[in-house]
C-alpha cells in the first residue's frame, strides 16, 4: 500500500489505545494474569501433594489429626478448620461489599467494609499460627520398638525424660495402635503396654521437616502441611498488608481525583483468590 | 456469528457508576452467594467429621467425589460471582480459564498415571 502512508487519517478512526479488547483496565488484566500464574503454583503444590500421598498405602486421616480447639482441647474434628474457612469466606464477602460500595463512590462504606476485611484476615492469620503451633507441638508422640512397630501415646507426658539413654515409663501408660490412620484404633494398657515400653528404641512427638508423629512413615505429610498452608498463609499476610495500604489510601483521599475506586477492586481480586485457594486446601488437605 | 467485540455488560467498567437501586440488587446477590458458600462448607464438615475414610470402599468413593464436586461449585461461585469474572467479556474469561484448565487437567492426568506406577513399584519391592 505504498503511497498511503502520507494520507491524513481522521483521529476518530484510529484506535488510540483507549479501550482494551478485554474491556478492562491494564491493571485489572495484569492482576488476572498474575492470579492465573499464582493459581498454577498452588495447583502444582496440591497436585504434588496428591502425587506423594498416592504413592503411600497409608495416610493420616484429617479429622483425627485436626480435632482440637483453642482453650477447649480435643474431640472436635475439623471444627477449627471449618471456622477458619468460614472467617475467610466472610472476609471475602466484606471485600465484595467494599468493591460494591466503590462503584457507588460511597467512601464511608468502603472504609467500613475494608476495615472488616482486614480484621477477618488478621483473625485467620492468628488461627493459622495457633494451628501450626498445635501441629508442631503434637499430640502424645509415638514410640518405635525393636521389632520396628509404632505405638502412639494417648496424651503428651510433659515430664517424660531420658535417663541413661532410656525413657522413664509414665505412671499410667496407655498405648494406641493406629491412632491417626484409617479404621479402628487399638488401646493397649497395663502389663501388655509395659512390656512394649520395655522394647522401645525411640520416642518422638510433634512434627518437623524430618519426621512427624501423625505419619511416622511419611515425613512428606508434615512437609506439605508446612509448605501448602505456609505458602497460603504468606499470601494471606501480604493480602492483609495490601488491603491495609489501600484502606489508608482511601481514607487519605488518594483515589478521589481519579473518580473511581478500581484499586479496591484489584486488591479485591487478589483477596478473593486467597479465599479460593483455601477452599481447595481445605478439601484436599483436611477433608479427603 | 457471535460477535465478541460488542460490550454486553459494562457493569464493572472503570468509570461506571452504580446507583442505589443497582447497589441494592448486587448486595442481595452477594448475600445469596454467602449463604450458599456457608451451607456447602457446613455440609462438608458434617460429612467429613462423621464419615471415616475407608479407601477403596464404594461409599467412601462417592463421598470423596461429592467433596470434590462441592469444592468446584464453591470455587465457581467465588470466581464467577465474587471476582465477577462471569460479568466480564467472553475473551477475558477465556484468557483466564482455558490456559489454566488445559495445564492443570494435563498435570492431574500425568500425576495420577505416574503415582500409580510409583506405588506399584514400591509394592512390588
Amino acid at each position: 500500500m505504498a503511497g498511503h502512508s502520507g494520507d491524513t487519517v481522521s483521529t476518530t478512526e484510529l484506535w488510540g489505545g483507549g479501550r482494551s479488547p478485554f474491556s478492562v483496565s491494564y491493571g485489572k488484566l495484569m492482576m488476572w494474569l498474575f492470579l492465573v500464574s499464582d493459581a498454577l503454583t498452588f495447583s502444582g503444590l496440591l497436585i504434588g501433594y496428591g502425587f506423594i500421598r498416592h504413592t503411600y498405602e497409608a495416610w493420616p486421616v484429617g479429622e483425627k489429626v485436626f480435632q482440637s480447639l483453642p482453650f477447649a482441647g480435643d474431640g472436635f474434628p475439623l471444627i477449627y478448620v471449618a471456622l477458619m474457612t468460614f472467617i475467610l469466606i466472610v472476609s471475602s464477602v466484606t471485600m465484595v461489599l467494599a468493591v460494591e460500595a466503590g462503584h457507588r463512590l460511597d467512601k464511608k462504606d468502603i472504609i467500613k467494609w475494608l476495615t472488616l476485611t482486614v480484621i477477618g484476615g488478621l483473625f485467620f492469620l492468628l488461627s493459622q499460627v495457633w494451628e501450626w503451633s498445635h501441629f508442631i507441638h503434637g499430640g502424645g508422640g509415638f514410640i518405635t520398638t525393636t521389632s520396628g512397630e509404632v505405638y502412639h501415646l494417648d496424651h503428651l507426658e510433659e515430664d517424660l525424660h531420658e535417663v541413661n539413654g532410656t525413657y522413664v515409663m509414665p505412671e499410667h501408660l496407655t498405648l494406641i495402635q493406629n491412632k491417626y490412620g484409617e479404621g479402628e484404633h487399638t488401646v493397649i494398657e497395663g502389663a501388655a503396654a509395659e512390656k512394649i515400653w520395655g522394647t522401645m528404641t525411640d520416642y518422638y512427638h510433634g512434627a518437623n521437616m524430618l519426621r512427624n508423629e501423625y505419619a511416622p512413615h511419611a515425613p512428606q505429610y508434615a512437609n506439605f502441611f508446612f509448605f501448602i498452608t505456609g505458602f497460603h498463609g504468606f499470601h494471606v499476610f501480604s493480602g492483609v498488608i495490601i488491603n491495609l495500604l489501600v484502606l489508608l489510601q482511601v481514607r487519605r483521599g488518594a483515589y478521589d481525583e481519579r473518580g473511581h475506586f478500581e484499586m479496591v477492586e484489584k486488591t479485591g481480586l487478589y483477596w478473593h483468590f486467597v479465599d479460593l485457594v483455601w477452599v481447595f486446601v481445605f478439601t484436599f488437605y483436611y477433608l479427603v | 456469528m457471535d460477535r465478541d467485540d460488542l460490550i454486553v455488560n459494562e457493569s464493572y467498567a472503570v468509570n461506571n457508576r452504580h446507583d442505589d437501586a443497582h447497589g441494592k440488587e448486587i448486595r442481595k446477590k452477594i448475600l445469596k452467594v454467602t449463604v450458599l458458600l456457608s451451607v456447602i462448607t457446613a455440609i462438608e464438615v458434617a460429612i467429613g467429621a462423621n464419615m471415616p475414610r475407608e479407601s477403596g470402599q464404594l461409599k467412601w468413593e462417592i463421598v470423596k467425589y461429592l467433596f470434590i464436586i462441592l469444592t468446584l461449585v464453591k470455587a465457581a461461585y467465588i470466581v464467577l460471582s465474587f471476582m465477577h469474572l462471569g460479568d466480564e467479556r467472553k475473551n477475558l474469561r477465556n484468557v483466564v480459564l482455558i490456559p489454566y484448565a488445559v495445564f492443570i487437567l494435563y498435570l492431574i492426568f500425568i500425576a495420577i498415571i505416574e503415582s500409580n506406577y510409583v506405588l506399584d513399584m514400591f509394592q512390588a519391592g
